[in-house]
């Protein structure tokens, strides 16, 4: 048997997007020229689909930040947290986001995707229980397969199914981690937060909170989900990435915990990978400070978000659940995803697609993601192109839906 | 209507067993003593939509190979189970699992030792 029979069926899944024209999976920037646009197939191309929340992936004071800092301590660390990678500036990102969660401690790691995968792996061994929500991204997931502990999935944003999975457990030894994400990041839909707080305290559980689509987002100040709905204090780790709002690269983890510095010499995905470099440390470090000083942005992200999510779901297309700075779009199955996405290419946008086994349900989407920086005009064509695709495809009826029927915050 | 945290002997009396429900008590109607049979039949109607050909479903399926079912739906199918027959089986030992008589002693193992 070959090494890569066992992935017979994907192969022959992923053949079927691949011959039949442009590859999802395979796109190349040719020149990203700004937060929302950049040369795609040799043209110009409207970008909805980043990540890239408050755009400051061009802010001109963390462009600079970045390039002083290389002029200064050059391109990379080459080393890890725990050897020569620790410079004064990683030190002082740690305060400042600590600071900024009124938490004690703070771990930078060099991807998010290492923050959730070390530290959900390590917080929890054998004889304890690890309980996750159903729609958790990957990183969670490859933690689970990391961890001794025994992990139990409950329903999606469902806390009475994480109440009976605790109520189980009954009397068992060992501690609980319920793992919650502050908005999920394939529909754009919020955890109920408080309601999984009360359970959590109910059962004498700890709550970690990945707030990687949330970060700048939601809340007064921008700290996520858990500012937003007043849990700050009942969320014993809040996790996030430096690669959405931020606009770099990077991960981190808060805590009040005091024994947490414990986990810079046991979490392996700190210890044994070479630290971020110091412009990604500068841009970022600078970005909070953005993201402190403009509250604006906030806003007009999510003026931006109403203006997508009801104007799509005004032409009758089925979006997530609510408001999010991610916007689904159900599309029937995967062929009629892609096939919406390449038209979508063809008339000059990009937006990401998602299929199954990545998305929950089994379901396929286009996936949008909105930015701050994009411009009514921009959104408002967007909605023009994909209801013309739409009605094109069969996905929505001719005549649009006279009442507006998107959610708010 | 407190819960019965102490369930075992409920669950063989009771037809009906009032489970805890985040705060809200919900009735859940449980066989009055989820026999194999009972076990099993539960699992195929939650397979039964991924039948492939003409061959039934039944003790032997190998789950994830014989059917058109994926590993994402599997887990989804036992969070059902789960909460049908009150147990938590941990990721682990789902997979470990390969046939539903497999899955449906699992379940019947979990629940014996409540
Ligand atoms: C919910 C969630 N957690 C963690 C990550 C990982 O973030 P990073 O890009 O920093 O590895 C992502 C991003 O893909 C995410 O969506």
């Amino acid at each position: 048997m070959g090494l890569f029979d066992r992935h017979a069926g994907l192969l022959e899944a992923y053949r079927d997007v691949r011959t039949t024209g442009a590859d999802p999976f395979q796109i190349r920037m040719e020149r990203v020229l700004s937060p929302t646009e950049a040369i795609i197939n040799g043209r110009k191309m409207l970008l909805v689909g980043t990540n890239n929340y408050f755009g400051l992936t061009f802010d001109p004071s963390c462009m600079e930040a970045a390039i002083e800092a290389i002029r200064a301590e050059g391109t990379g660390t080459t080393g890890s947290r725990i050897a020569n990678g620790s410079y004064t500036e990683h030190v002082l990102l740690e305060q400042e986001i600590a600071e900024f969660y009124g938490k004690k401690h703070c771990m930078v790691f060099t991807t998010g995707y290492q923050a959730n995968l070390g530290v959900i792996s390590t917080l929890v061994g054998q004889g304890d229980h690890l309980l996750i929500d159903a729609d958790s991204h990957a990183s969670i997931y490859d933690a689970c397969k990391m961890t001794q502990a025994e992990v139990v999935r409950f329903k999606h944003n469902d806390p009475s199914s994480l109440a009976s999975r605790l109520r189980r457990l009954g009397d068992k030894p060992g501690n609980r981690l319920v793992i919650l994400e502050g908005i999920y990041s394939m529909l754009g839909d919020s955890a109920p937060l408080r309601e999984f707080i009360d359970v959590c305290k109910k059962y004498n559980a700890y709550v970690l909170v990945d707030e990687a689509h949330s970060l700048g987002a939601l809340g007064e100040t921008g700290r996520g989900l858990c500012e937003a709905t007043g849990v700050l204090d009942d969320c014993h780790f809040i996790v996030g990435t430096f690669s959405k709002t931020l606009g770099a690269i990077g991960g981190y983890c808060v805590s009040d915990d005091p024994d947490f510095d414990i986990l810079r010499v046991t979490v392996r995905s700190y210890m044994f990978t070479a630290s971020l470099p110091p412009s990604i440390v500068a841009s970022v470090r600078q970005a909070l400070r953005v993201v402190k000083a403009k509250p604006e942005l906030r806003k007009q992200l999510w003026d931006n978000v109403a203006t997508l999510y009801d104007g799509l779901a005004a032409q009758g297309f089925k979006l997530g659940p609510e408001h999010g700075p991610v916007v689904g779009v159900h599309l029937p199955d995967r062929m009629t995803a892609i096939g919406f996405w390449r038209a979508m290419l063809d008339a000059g946008i990009y937006v990401n697609v998602a299929v199954p086994p990545a998305t929950p349900n089994g379901v396929s989407l286009l996936r949008c993601s909105v930015c701050a920086v994009h411009t009514p005009e921009q959104l408002q064509h967007m909605i023009e192109v994909m209801t013309g695709i739409g009605r094109q495809l069969g996905v929505i009826s001719g005549t649009p839906k006279l009442r507006v029927v998107g959610g708010s915050r | 209507m407190p819960a019965p945290r102490t369930g075992e002997s409920l669950l063989r009396t009771a037809h009906q067993l009032i489970v805890e429900h985040d705060d809200i008590a919900s009735t859940l109607e449980l066989p009055r003593l989820a026999s194999r049979v009972d076990v099993i039949r539960e699992i195929c109607r939650h397979l039964a939509p991924y039948q492939a050909g003409e061959r039934p479903i039944g003790g032997a399926t190998v789950i994830a190979k014989d059917l058109t079912i994926d590993s994402l739906a599997i887990m989804d199918m036992v969070m059902e189970l789960e909460d049908s027959f009150d147990v938590s089986i941990p990721m682990n030992l789902v997979a470990e699992i390969h046939t539903v008589d497999q899955l449906a002693d699992t379940i019947l193992d979990l629940r014996a030792k409540r």
